[in-house]
């Protein structure tokens, strides 16, 4: 459930928008191409997947979203507008989830919720650090440090942190991985939660039956390049092999 | 500007809380300046007296060295479990960031002078205690002028392969002036007739050099973590 405290909004200036559009947005790291002319576009209470093999791109897409990269052509619109220079107003709006924990080992949990709740200018950090905990299921552990936690006990710290400040735009990269069954199920209800509320979320997997559950819509991505998926087959696994067997043959005949 | 130097300092307690936990920097660079200096000690002093006029370059030595070797960790804790992209999508300023990290640095190497300074003083026996507020003058303003080119290019390199080897050859060569103005004050204060106004004049030099880097370092700090 969300909770009171995640309905409280930031002390920050908001400038709030009710979708992400891309607009043939390329990224290139010196000669190599990341992400080429990938145009989409993604509204409020709309959960977007994207499906695609290790550096397939969809970390830089995210990366490009949360604005922590410039595209290299194209533009990013949050809302009505275009952010050629990203500021404090609309990073308050954005959560990213990285495929790292983006947490302190060296801090126990509750310390890394509190430092980031401080950060982002919230107020009752102690209690909203605790909502998170609670959220989280690690009420009893919050003390401990987060460096003794296993990979799925960092993960949900780490996702408690993306979402302490009620972002608009939440940008998940990999979020089930190393959960177990019972924190997956809660991962899905929360997702749930999170879309009800009217929040814009970019969702990266590689686990196609809980995608399944979560998705609205889901894109491929491949070699940076964002591909049609199948609508053969029923399940979205056998919609992502047959996308990808399409995309591959041709370039066996040559 | 008050939310500016509240998130400085959140950083800045955050690395505190952090480094009083492992120690790792502050040990490490306490014995790295420790070895130094007693290196210098046995090469430098014959049958109980010190070679002249080679304190206050062994003990700005000591200090850069250690220096340099916190530095070069100072935004590694960072990039380790890449909390540094969860600081740069916070809705701060990206320069108090670079203030809470300097602040940090400050502490620590604030820390590892207060050994250091009274074992050069003892080891070469140096009056370096004889003109105290000008000997902090000096350290402390040199040390800041080090500390804010140093963090800056800490977090420049911060996703270079070769960060170790490349922050003491691009940080000395800037630093030089500093350096420089640090080591003339500090021997102005040990001649027999201490010349106030020549160490003052060091330290006007150091303020001139400590706002030219501190201001670029602000200024660039944004750009230079955009990826």
């Amino acid at each position: 459930m969300a909770s009171s405290l995640h309905q409280i909004p930031t002390t920050q200036e908001c400038s709030d928008f009710n979708r992400v559009v891309f607009v043939d947005v390329s990224k290139y790291f010196g000669r190599r191409r990341a992400l080429a002319h990938v145009s989409l576009e993604c509204g409020t209470g709309e959960i977007l997947g994207f499906l695609g093999g290790n550096g397939a791109g969809k970390s830089t897409l995210l990366a490009l979203a949360g604005t922590i990269l410039a595209p290299s052509s194209g533009e990013i619109r949050y809302g009505a507008e275009s952010v050629r220079e990203p500021g404090p107003a609309l990073r308050a709006n954005i959560g990213l989830l990285s495929h790292d924990f983006q947490l302190y080992p060296e801090l126990t949990a509750r310390e890394n919720l509190e430092f980031f709740a401080a950060l982002y200018g919230l107020d009752q950090v102690r209690d909203r650090s605790d909502e998170a905990l609670r959220s989280a299921g690690l009420l009893s552990r919050g003390d401990d440090f987060v460096g003794g936690f296993s990979r799925g006990m960092k993960q949900r710290v780490a996702l408690e942190r993306t979402l302490l400040h009620a972002p608009r735009l939440v940008l998940l990269d990999e979020p089930f991985a190393g959960l177990d069954e019972g924190s997956s199920s809660a991962l899905v209800e929360r997702l749930q939660v999170l879309k009800s509320e009217g929040r814009i979320i970019f969702l990266a997997t590689h686990d196609f039956e809980v995608a399944e559950l979560v998705l609205d819509r889901a894109m491929l991505l491949r070699a940076g390049r964002l591909l049609p998926l199948s609508r053969a087959g029923e399940s979205l696994r056998a919609r992502y092999r047959d996308s990808m067997q399409r995309e591959l043959k041709p370039r066996r005949l040559e | 500007m008050r939310r500016f130097f509240t998130v400085a300092l959140l950083i800045m307690r955050k690395d505190l809380r952090v480094e009083t936990r492992s120690r790792e920097l502050f040990l490490t660079t306490l014995f790295f300046s420790v070895s130094t200096v007693l290196v210098f000690a046995f090469g430098f002093v014959r049958d109980g007296r010190p070679v002249e006029n080679a304190v206050a370059g062994i003990l700005w030595i000591a200090i850069a060295f250690a220096g340099t070797l916190a530095l070069g960790r100072t935004f590694e804790r960072e990039r380790y479990h890449d909390v540094l992209r969860a600081l740069l999508l916070a809705p701060v300023d990206r320069p108090a960031i670079y203030v809470g990290k300097l602040l940090g640095i400050l502490a620590l190497l604030a820390a590892v002078e207060v050994v250091i300074v009274p074992l050069v003083a003892l080891l070469f026996q140096a009056p370096l205690f004889r003109q105290p507020i000008l000997t902090f003058l000096l350290l402390s303003l040199g040390t800041l002028g080090f500390s804010a080119v140093g963090t800056l290019f800490g977090a420049m390199l911060v996703r270079a392969r070769s960060r170790d080897v490349l922050l003491p050859v691009l940080l000395y060569p800037i630093t030089i002036p500093v350096i420089i103005a640090g080591v003339r004050g500090i021997a102005v204060l040990l001649q027999p007739e201490v010349d106030v106004a020549m160490a003052r004049a060091w330290i006007g030099m150091l303020v001139f050099f400590d706002v030219v880097f501190i201001t670029l370092s602000l200024w660039t700090f944004e750009p230079v973590m955009t990826e």
